[in-house]
């Protein structure tokens, strides 16, 4: 039988409320830029910067913590459940944006071209228009645009997100096979794909503003489309980020086949950005 | 690796740290708990004021006291306020302080991340009480911050807004932490059906939070982008609609109040067995109407929409869920009720506010249960009918059952016993008050008076007086329990209490073989014996 005594309880920690502190500053700084003061990109840039800063200190300190042997079995469990959970709000913030758009295209637009008992209304006010998807609405809200087809520079993502899949689980094994130089090169390999979606996704973004007439403010089509594609593409960055904090350590010779949540948990995060871009692919390019 | 092991074996032996940076930086659960309870107590007599404000506009009609913008400020800011600032927190902070000492764990499963989620909770609600000071005024639109009209509100939109993000992620933290302890961090022999009711409602609530908090946050970061960003999520002219906001919203919200009501049940079934010298009557069946109320949160949101314009089949399916919630409840009233039933029961103050819970709480399930009847609700939506069902739900349930928390655990914490006779006389104010307060609310909404309107016709004006005598007196009676907390964590009545305070208690739950104080650490060594009275 354990005694608790092996599970790892931290005294006095700094970085939480630091971190807190930046997230605030950041917040608030943001607000008010928003509402046109000029401060406010001051303090969201201060604010960044303390709360990069707790990030990389706390991740120091933990990363110092679990190389050290400080960490049981047990408090990798919890770590793993932390993650899971934490994946799972993430997927619950998705769901509200596909949520929005399944409504839009399946209820509300057909509303408003008359379906059902909306029809008497559609004729008083706007009877000339036509519930198609994509739309910018009655009041064809951003002017002309065209959609973003599916199987150019999406698809090319596709299969860029899906190989990344396969080399960070190729890094896993090399982990697992205690063969640092695959662990390595899989993950050099999978930050480089994850950066190429991002670069080609910033090239798709430039062409539908430049060229489609494609904005955020191109009615529900638009907002639809650049929310969850761009919310997507930032946790894409994120991902990308953590991957390549789990390469440096995988170069100082950091984690075990027996002790990696860091790995694990960076890996886990993205094939779950993984998921979601098929999702966004198949309902927001595809159909 | 033993000589790592004999190294934090020493952390044991800290106390806390010195002064007041011992509460800024603890990752102790039992600070944390007291923080996050302390912070509670202090907006719940914010929020309260809000209200007395409100009580004292609609005391009688016509304009008297605040312009009908600030008027309107005050019920948003009252209910924002109480939800995310006063019941939410207490309650985590309840988590905090008893689930470790419950399960027999030697902390909380992620410590640092709870000192965390403490503080992000603190900036949230600082962000959301600038906006009182801030050109415009703060959010009017009501809690629920429905589009078009929350996009009207002034400078204080994106502040509303982030404090939205930073409550969900605290909330969100809160909850990931209280799963991983209760999954991972139980004594040998402590079974999940060995574990009190308090510690299984927490753990469903904990489900509810992470599921619903991220709805939240993606609801307000929409209407964000509506006003600042130029999208159309909730505007027919660019092809969005302002309905699409209330579904979410109310995806998140139904989920919501059951965020806050799940501990209530938990509380309610771990002080009714003390008292009334038995276990818990129906331990397992308990577990699942938890668990089944849970699932049904969310599949019913839309009730709070009758009145928008959904389609036929819509009314008629949200109203049969709606009705089926009342089974699972029935099935909790019911077992308290047989709980109490031929035991042989004691009412101390705790046992008082549980019995009033019992029954007032009923009565909330009742008009909630009316409200369900989809044709009926175009009469109450909106009334003063709602304001008297969800506040039956949530002030002599929720804040009656915190303060019977507080009156149960108060002697645990601090090692002091409270002075019975202002407890009871708290306890005696507090519910007929409370009852003056809400009932004549139901009269109010069936005659047809809305809600949230600073002014009304003259034939609704002897019931408000009422109700705002009510709420002045129920307001002061607080007071009481302000001054019993302090009192008691000064000294108390200078009883000695012991390790189990109530007779025993120690047969229910394990914080009852700790002693009155429990030590900074406790259950550094798994107890082995498992309590099973309150199964
Ligand atoms: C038997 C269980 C319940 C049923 C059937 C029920 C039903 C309803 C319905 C139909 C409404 C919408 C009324 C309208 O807007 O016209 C409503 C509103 C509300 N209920 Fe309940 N309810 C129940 C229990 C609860 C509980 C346990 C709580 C909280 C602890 C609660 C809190 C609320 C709140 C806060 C609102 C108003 C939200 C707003 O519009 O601001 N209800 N309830
Ligand atoms: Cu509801």
């Amino acid at each position: 039988m354990s005694t608790n005594n092996d599970y790892y309880i931290p005294h006095k920690a700094t970085w939480p409320v630091i971190g807190t502190g930046g997230l605030l500053m950041m917040l608030a700084g943001f607000a008010n830029y928003l509402n046109g003061s000029s401060a406010g990109t001051a303090w969201m840039g201060l604010g960044l910067a303390v709360f990069i800063i707790m990030l990389a200190g706390w991740f120091t300190l933990q990363a110092g913590e679990s190389e050290s042997g400080m960490y049981s079995t047990q408090v990798g469990i919890s770590y793993r459940m932390g993650m899971m959970w934490f994946i799972f709000s993430e997927i619950m913030f998705f769901a509200v944006f596909f949520g929005a758009l399944w409504y839009t295209r399946n209820l509300s637009v057909p509303w408003l071209g008359g379906e059902g008992t909306k029809a008497a209304t559609k004729e008083l006010l706007w009877p000339a228009f036509e519930a198609v998807w994509p739309t910018n609405g009655p009041g064809k809200v951003g002017g002309n645009f065209e959609s973003m087809g599916a199987w150019g520079l999406p698809f090319l993502n596709t299969l860029i997100l899906l190989t990344s899949g396969v080399s960070c689980t190729w890094a896993h094994h090399g982990l697992l096979a205690k063969n640092r130089d695959q662990l390595i090169k899989g993950l050099a390999v999978t930050v480089g794909l994850g950066l190429l979606f991002v670069a080609f996704q910033a090239s798709e973004y430039h062409e539908a503003y430049t060229e489609m007439g494609l904005t955020l403010g191109s009615g529900i089509y638009g907002s639809t489309f650049f929310m969850l594609t761009g919310f997507h593409g930032f946790h894409v960055c994120v991902g990308a980020i953590i991957l390549s904090v789990v390469l440096f350590r995988s170069w100082k010779g950091h984690f075990q086949p027996e002790n990696h949540f860091a790995f694990e948990a960076a890996a886990w995060y993205w094939h779950f950005v993984d998921v979601v871009w098929l999702g966004l692919f198949i309902f927001v390019y595809v159909i | 690796m033993s000589a790592v092991v004999a190294e934090h074996d020493d952390h044991h032996d800290h106390g806390p740290a010195k002064g007041l940076l011992r509460w800024v930086i603890t990752t102790n659960h039992k600070d944390i708990g007291t923080l996050y309870l302390l912070f509670a107590l202090a907006m719940f007599f914010v929020g309260g004021a809000m209200a007395m404000v409100i009580r004292a506009e609609l005391f009688e009609p016509g304009m008297q006291f605040v312009n009908p913008q600030f008027f309107n400020s005050m019920t948003t800011m009252h209910a924002l306020v109480m939800v995310f600032g006063a019941v939410m927190p207490a309650f985590v902070g309840l988590a905090n302080w008893m689930i470790p000492m419950m399960i027999g764990a030697p902390d909380m499963a992620l410590p640092r991340m709870n000192n965390m989620s403490f503080w992000l909770l603190v900036a949230g609600v600082l962000l959301l009480a600038s906006t009182l000071f801030m050109e415009g005024g703060a959010p009017a639109s009501g809690w629920t911050l429905y589009p078009p009209l929350v996009l009207q509100t002034g400078k204080a939109l994106p502040f509303a807004i982030f404090s939205v993000h930073l409550l969900g992620i605290s909330s969100i933290m809160g909850a990931i932490n209280i799963i991983a302890t209760i999954f991972n961090m139980r004594a040998p022999g402590m079974t999940l059906m060995k574990m009190p009711m308090f510690v299984w409602t927490w753990l469903i609530t904990a489900f509810l939070l992470i599921a619903i908090m991220p709805v939240f946050a993606g609801a307000v970061t929409m209407l964000l982008t509506d006003k600042f960003f130029a999208t159309s999520f909730f505007d027919a002219a660019g092809g969005g609609d302002p309905v699409l906001y209330q579904h979410i919203f109310w995806f998140f919200g139904h989920p919501e109040v059951y965020v806050m009501i799940l501990p209530t049940f938990g509380v309610a079934s771990t002080i009714i067995p003390v008292f009334a010298r038995k276990p818990l009557f129906g331990y397992s069946s308990m577990v699942h109407a938890t668990a089944a109320i849970a699932f049904l949160s969310f599949i019913v949101w839309a009730h709070h929409m009758f009145t928008v314009g959904m389609p036929i089949a819509g009314e008629l399916y949200f109203m049969y869920a709606t009705m089926l919630i009342a089974i699972p409840t029935g099935v909790k009233v019911f077992n308290w009720t047989a709980t109490m039933w031929k035991g042989s029961m004691t009412f101390e103050t705790p046992m008082l506010f549980s019995i009033a819970f019992v029954v007032l709480f009923t009565m909330g399930g009742f008009t909630g249960l009316m409200m369900s009847v989809a044709p009926a609700d175009f009469q109450y939506h909106d009334t003063y009918f709602i304001v008297a069902h969800f506040h039956y739900t949530l002030v002599p349930a929720s804040i009656f059952i915190l303060m019977a928390a507080g009156y149960f655990w108060l002697p645990k914490w601090t090692g002091h016993m409270y002075d019975e006779r202002i407890g009871k006389l708290h306890f005696w104010l507090s519910v007929i008050s409370v009852n003056v307060l809400f009932f004549p609310q139901h009269f109010l909404g069936l005659a047809g008076m809305p809600r949230r309107i600073p002014d009304y016709a003259v034939q609704f004006a002897d019931w408000n007086m009422i109700s705002s005598i009510g709420g002045f007196i129920f307001g002061a009676s607080q007071l009481l329990f302000l001054y019993i907390v302090i009192h008691t964590i000064k000294g108390g009545t200078g009883e000695k209490v012991t390790s189990e305070v109530w007779e025993d208690a120690a047969k229910h739950s394990l914080e009852w073989t700790l002693p009155s104080p429990p030590p900074y650490h406790t259950f550094t060594t798994p107890p082995t014996v498992i309590p099973t009275e309150h199964i």
